[in-house]
């Protein structure tokens, strides 16, 4: 590796150190399952912006004369539906597609909603401490205990099914992660010297919180918030699926997996394609989250 | 020991009275008030609805109602369906039977998948066994379950023909409820071929339900053996001669499960969640699926006494592991 040539060659006068940036691709780089997570996200957030041009009809277009047609390669099939059709003549692919603004609209909304309210629960826990500290976190370890989905399922059927409710659900049911890291992270910065010095030339709590700790606890939240999108994007799809998530005719996969049930007997294409892009993604984003763990931390590098 | 015990005891009280004031306050979100939920669309007059008010003791103030329903969750009291009039909690545990099978079923699946393939991909790092469990396992992780319970009836029940593609048995077959768990009672019934109905029902939902915790308890065992397998005991036995195959099962393999059995305690809330969809899936007659119906009718108290439930056995069995941990572990017993 060319990493090592260098580090055993020392030239005389050091180069300047590589900056953290350069240094983190550098580590990520080499973990090729993690550039293919990469990839494929990228390639997700492409197909979701260009959603309206990629597809060959619009998600909701229905057909009568096409109801149910086969994949393009078997027996029946066209290319002019290349996934098919589903059981009121919408094309499958165009459906898919669309789809991929919705599963990465439910990850942007709920990682932001866990975060802004995580980040802010667990600073408050972490620089205050005492009671307040104690009601957040109990609070929070009872999110814990209920089964996740379960918890979300019960809010969702109390404000009623959506995807915005679906969305605020699972932020909550997420939430305890976030709380968590940012809290211990806060407690180990603030005992650390260059807190004690911003504190001894007069900064402010506020300027203490954001300023200096905040930044320091980036890196275990932006490992979280990569592995949170899986999260997101599976839960409401599962909460999809049970009619709770985003309502039809929103071609949402889980959604469309709820759909499909019905014809699971005589037209596989219609249940087979949607789950294969949540787990495509889903995977795609645990990937991605395990190599930023890895390029991350340095105590867990292997 | 006991004060060990006594001190984690005591951790749960706060906990379980926060569970009780989350489902309390969950239902109080509903929209409207619990009298006209109850009275639907038909709508009700407005004297016999204060009537009711007072009869349920919803006139009173919020926390004295709360005191109210603390007083009867811990008598056993979890309110009645209110649509089969049945209580809450006879109608648990008449269900309850089948989700526990269903969800042994599924952690012995993983158990006996997961650590062998754990311990070989921990002694084998790196090779092609390694990288596919991983591989294997992170797919696991990822998976949305209620397809993928989809994709094993398309194989096995539709193109196959294996298995049935819902219920818990033939409905030849009418067993006599002894244990609740349908496989002993279809042993115990001494019914030709109800055994075998029962089973063939189990086992697509068991490898549906069983997949996530496969998939966590791979790569937990994995990491667990490999930390073990690196410390300077291992390499003491392996210097006096004792043979791999007895370092790896005798030396390495106990001291690495401990972390495991941690894990396997913490996939119960993992089994209860996945319980949900697979028994969506599969219509199986459980605790998830009453759940999921009780949403469609808007069943309150069944909702409210089904999250209190699952919570409080959740809760439960954490405590058992943690106990456990202390008993095999000394450090964490006495540990401040």
């Amino acid at each position: 590796m060319p990493g090592d040539v260098a580090a055993t060659a020392l030239p005389a006068a050091a180069p300047p150190p590589p900056s953290p940036l350069a240094e983190f691709w550098e580590d990520f780089r080499a973990n090729r399952g993690a550039v293919a997570g990469l990839v494929f996200v990228v390639a997700i957030m492409l197909v979701a912006i260009f959603a309206p041009v990629l597809a060959p009809y619009a998600p909701d277009l229905t057909n009568e004369s096409v109801f149910l047609k086969p994949p393009a390669w078997q027996a029946g099939g066209s290319w002019a539906h290349v996934l098919g059709t589903d059981a009121i003549g919408r094309d499958i692919l165009s459906r898919l597609i669309f789809g991929a603004r919705l599963s990465l609209l439910i990850g942007v909304v709920v990682v932001t909603l866990a975060i802004l309210a995580g980040v802010t629960l667990g600073l408050v826990a972490g620089f205050f401490r005492g009671w307040l500290d104690t009601a957040i976190m109990r609070l929070m370890d009872i999110i814990l205990t209920l089964p996740s989905l379960l918890l979300a399922i019960v809010i969702v059927a109390i404000l009623g099914p959506g995807l915005m409710n679906a969305m605020l659900a699972v932020a909550v049911v997420v939430l305890p992660h976030y709380v968590r890291i940012t809290r211990a992270a806060v407690i180990t910065e603030t005992a650390k010297d260059y807190v004690t010095a911003a504190r001894a030339v007069g900064a402010t709590r506020a300027r203490l919180m954001f300023g200096e700790v905040l930044p320091n606890c980036a890196a275990p939240l932006i490992v979280q918030a990569s592995l949170g999108f899986s999260t997101a994007i599976l839960d409401a799809a599962a909460l999809g699926f049970l009619g709770l998530g985003a309502q039809p005719p929103a071609p949402e996969w889980g959604t469309m997996l709820a759909d499909a049930r019905e014809f699971v007997l005589r037209a596989w294409w219609v249940v087979t394609f949607p789950g294969l892009m949540i787990l495509g993604t889903v995977l795609a984003f645990n990937i991605l989250g395990d190599g930023l763990r890895d390029a991350l931390d340095p105590k867990l590098k292997r | 020991m006991l004060r060990f015990v006594l001190t984690r005891l005591g951790l749960i009280v706060p906990t379980f009275i926060g569970m009780t004031l989350v489902a309390f306050f969950l239902i109080r979100l509903v929209p409207g008030d619990p009298i006209e939920t109850m009275a639907g669309e038909r709508g009700i007059d407005p004297a016999r609805h204060a009537k009711l008010l007072a009869e349920y003791g919803l006139d009173r103030p919020v926390f004295v109602q709360y005191a109210i329903y603390i007083g009867r969750v811990l008598h056993g009291d979890l309110g009645k369906s209110m649509i089969t009039q049945v209580p809450v909690l006879s109608e648990f545990f008449a269900l309850f039977p089948a989700t526990m099978e269903l969800a042994l079923g599924a952690i012995v699946f993983a158990l006996v998948l997961g650590i062998p393939a754990g311990i070989i991909a921990a002694v084998r790092r790196n090779s092609i066994f390694d990288q596919g469990v991983m591989g294997l396992s992170l797919t696991g992780y990822s998976m949305p379950i209620f397809w993928w319970g989809l994709l094993l009836i398309l194989l096995f029940s539709v193109q196959l023909g294996w298995t049935p593609v819902s219920g818990r048995i033939d409905v030849r077959y009418f067993i006599e409820p002894v244990t609740g768990f349908l496989t002993i009672d279809a042993l115990l019934s001494g019914e030709k071929g109800a055994l075998r109905s029962a089973l063939t029902h189990l086992v697509l939902p068991v490898i549906v339900l069983g997949t996530q915790p496969l998939a966590i308890i791979a790569r937990m065992t994995r990491s667990a053996m490999l930390e073990v397998l690196g410390e300077d005991y291992i390499r003491t036995a392996r210097a006096k001669g004792l043979s791999r195959l007895r370092v790896v099962a005798l030396h390495a393999l106990r001291n690495a499960l401990v972390p495991v059995v941690t894990v396997i305690g913490l996939q119960v809330g993992v089994l209860f969640t996945g319980a949900i969809l697979t028994e969506t899936i599969f219509s199986w007659p459980g605790v998830g699926k009453w759940m999921i119906e009780a949403i469609s009718r808007r069943d309150y108290p069944v909702l409210q006494g089904g999250v209190l439930l699952l919570g409080v056995i959740v809760m439960a069995v954490n405590l058992l592991v943690d106990i456990t941990y202390g008993i095999i572990n000394p450090r964490i017993r006495h540990a401040r």
